[in-house]
């Protein structure tokens, strides 16, 4: 089973991540067995199937947003959802980035929040900054030493809401 | 000039070493070129068609001596003996080893120095006036804030991975020496009515291949909210700016396609939820980083310096060195001082490690160990007494670097071109020095007056072409270097894009054209009018055909005929 790095630790990774294949639509989409992330348009399609799935069958039920996807559009629902994972399909679109601060700083997001695609060890550090805590990238093992590249950041992010300059007494 | 304390090294070191395992792992085989690159150039790391190139930041142009020395040092060791300071406050060196910039970079870290961001999809180098401070006009000093900006920057982890770079300028006004509306954002120091601090905002503007003015955002910005603000202009430009295609990808062409008032709405938007919030900055924070720019201990001095007024007077060299690069200072018996890198058979920009060093000892002992870079690719000692100016001036002709030629035409601004980067269509240093040697003549060039040539490689621009009141953009044409000339650009205040004024010429042929379009502006000017006032108030007309008169003959320019007849 893959791995994933979860607050600041490896655990299996026993979750699904549900894609669209280009003949699959929404509303008709089978779900695998087991714990599902399933894509934004699933969610909106099938908001009360999948909470019942959930009840019924004890699965956990997670959301995933690609870099196009608007956060506020789970905003309402995020009680419902135990994951919300970002997917970075190439290292260097950073619209993720933007997207977690939202979800973190805007909406209030508190639970899971797990990065999934084509990042690793020379993102993970500014990704756990904008409010990851959960990360299934690519060499997990290795990946996890850079959580920890920088001891200090000026600026406010989701992982620590006050710039360096209102805690400058405190560090100091 | 802002001190680091232990936060800003530690930061700075382990970002050298983030980078030293970076390297190790790609020399390793562990990660490949493409992973590589977009983490090299986060540390200025170009792979250019001889060498790699590193590019290292001068942030906001200020350096103390010791800096430079460090420079020159590293110049020396890890370089062959000659940097190149760009138009945007870095030092480039043509020719490093990959498996040393580590070392380059923990030699830098020493004198709390670094190429942070001075490349790649990120928050840029922040640009200024290379006199802020001293300059009698400005409305205030700059530099604390792009301090500010520096900080708030560095390391930015939402907006490291941009769709392409962004760059900020920051000016002092009334003047702006810093270009601010050619950068995606353009921040002007201004006063309001009940006079507050704050920015008059642009936002969009830059040369490149599709050149554009920054547009007006904001009128006022009080200067609490800076952070704020540039948070939600970046975070809508990390949203929504187009990262299909590279040539459309930065915000000039997001904030194009918008429109800037929907551009504006949402940014107010996005703003509306973080104006007020824990980024807004304090008057403790401004006052903090203002302290790093007290001023230093002027001298009392009377405004005249019977000295410097004869040797003036008595030798004329001197007084035309001082007319072009002796700038004024807001403090009665000081003067700012350009050392010009534009000597005849100097690449534009270039100095070598012992000029550099030499440069180092002037500023130690004129002017309080304090070095700027400028954006015309020279560099300044901002705070010279009057008195010591004759003595200085013989020094710097010594080191090679007292051309009295700032703001005219031999002050040529010119990227590396074909001769170094890879991107290049055109070389740019050959063509600045056959200008240069034709227009070497100092009296011709002081009759000449106030003419900004630039020349770029290629149209990313980085001789910003544009803006010179002569452009010269190097072209392939079937193989064959080429080279479009603009006229009109400007740059500062009165910015405005050139406009091409026909087909491309051979190398070759250049000089000649500048010669024939500097003689047409001399039989049509006023007394005292500039070249740019003279085009602005006559029209190009006669520019182009001054330009084209020899090429009667020529396939191009029945081109342009019959483009003309077919109008
Ligand atoms: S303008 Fe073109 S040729 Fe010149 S330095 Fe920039 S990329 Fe290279």
């Amino acid at each position: 089973m893959a791995k994933l790095i979860k607050n600041r630790e490896i655990v299996e990774d026993n979750w699904k991540v549900l894609t669209l294949a280009a003949n699959d639509t929404p509303e008709t989409v089978k779900l695998p067995f087991g714990n599902v992330l399933v894509p934004l348009a699933v969610w909106q399609a099938r908001k009360e199937d999948l909470i019942h799935r959930e009840w019924d069958q004890g699965h956990a039920l997670g959301v995933w947003l690609g870099p196009k996807d608007n956060p506020a559009d789970l905003a309402a629902d995020l009680d419902d959802l135990s994951v919300i994972g970002v997917e970075f399909p190439l290292a260097n679109d950073g619209r993720g980035y933007s997207i977690a601060t939202l979800l973190r700083t805007r909406y209030g997001y508190r639970g899971e929040l797990r990065a999934l695609g084509a990042v690793g060890r020379d993102h993970i550090h500014y990704l756990h900054r904008v409010g990851f805590d959960a990360f299934a990238i690519r060499e997990p093992e290795l990946a996890i030493v850079g959580l920890d590249d920088f001891s200090e950041a000026y600026q406010a992010a989701a992982n620590q809401l006050l710039p360096l300059f209102r805690r400058r007494a405190a560090v100091a | 000039m802002y001190r680091y304390n232990d936060i800003d090294r530690r930061i700075v070191r382990e970002r050298v070493a983030q980078f030293r395992d970076q390297t190790r792992r790609h020399l390793a085989g562990e990660l490949s070129a493409d992973e590589f690159r977009p983490l090299r150039l986060q540390n200025g790391l170009y792979v250019e068609k001889h060498n790699p190139m590193l590019r290292i930041a001068i942030p906001y142009g200020q350096l103390s001596s010791k800096q430079l020395r460090a420079l020159a040092r590293v110049t020396r060791t890890y370089d062959r003996g000659t940097g190149h300071f760009s138009t945007r406050h870095n030092l480039q060196l043509n020719w490093v080893r990959v498996d040393q910039v580590p070392d380059i970079l923990a030699e830098l870290a020493k004198v709390d120095m670094h190429a942070i961001q001075t490349s790649g999809a990120c928050i840029r180098n922040i640009t200024t006036d290379p006199l802020a401070g001293v300059s009698p006009r400005e409305v205030a000093d700059p530099r604390p804030w792009a301090e500010i900006l520096r900080q708030w920057s560095t390391l930015h982890p939402e907006f490291a991975w941009l769709p392409r770079k962004f760059k900020v300028a920051i000016s002092g006004g009334p003047d702006d020496a810093a270009g601010v509306r050619v950068h995606d954002l353009g921040l002007q120091l201004v006063r309001n009515a009940v006079g507050e601090l704050g920015f008059r905002v642009f936002v969009g503007g830059g040369l490149g291949r599709t050149p554009i003015l920054g547009k007006l955002l904001k009128d006022f910005l009080p200067w609490r909210h800076l952070l704020t603000y540039a948070e939600a202009i970046l975070r809508v430009y990390n949203l929504h700016g187009r990262r299909d295609n590279l040539y459309k990808a930065r915000i000039k062409i997001l904030v194009q396609a918008l429109g800037v008032e929907a551009f504006g709405r949402q940014v107010e938007e996005e703003w509306a939820h973080l104006q007020g919030g824990p980024s807004t900055l304090t008057e403790q924070e401004a006052a903090r980083v203002a302290t790093h720019f007290e001023a230093p201990d002027y001298e009392v001095l009377p405004k005249l310096d019977a000295g410097f007024e004869f040797a003036r007077r008595h030798d004329a060299e001197f007084a035309a060195w001082t007319l072009r690069n002796v700038h004024e200072h807001k403090m009665p018996g000081y003067a700012a001082v350009t050392l010009s890198l534009k000597a005849p058979a100097q690449a534009p920009g270039d100095a070598t490690a012992a000029q550099m060093e030499a440069v180092a000892d002037l500023a130690d002992r004129f002017g309080f160990a304090e070095i700027r870079t400028s954006q015309a690719q020279n560099l300044i000692l901002p705070d010279v007494k009057k008195r010591d100016l004759f003595n200085l001036w013989q020094l710097a002709r010594n080191a090679g670097l007292a051309t009295p030629n700032i703001g005219l035409l031999s002050d040529v601004i010119a990227c590396p071109g074909g001769d170094l980067c890879s991107l290049a269509n055109a070389r740019s240093l050959p063509l600045a020095a056959a200008i240069q040697d034709r227009f070497a003549d100092r009296e011709r060039l002081a009759d000449i007056g106030e003419l900004r040539l630039n020349i770029s490689g290629c149209v990313n621009a980085c001789g910003h072409h544009h803006v010179g009141h002569i452009g010269v953009l190097g072209i392939d044409k079937a193989g064959e270097e080429r080279y479009q000339i603009t006229l009109g650009g400007a740059f500062g205040l009165e910015a405005s894009i050139g406009g091409v004024i026909g087909p491309s010429f051979a190398a070759a042929e250049v000089p000649a054209v500048i010669e024939r379009l500097v003689e047409n502006y001399r039989m049509c000017r006023r007394p005292h009018e500039r070249f740019i006032d003279t085009l602005h108030r006559v029209g190009p007309e006669s520019f182009r055909a001054a330009a084209y008169e020899t090429n009667t003959e020529s396939t191009e320019s029945t081109e342009i005929e019959r483009e003309v007849a077919n109008g």
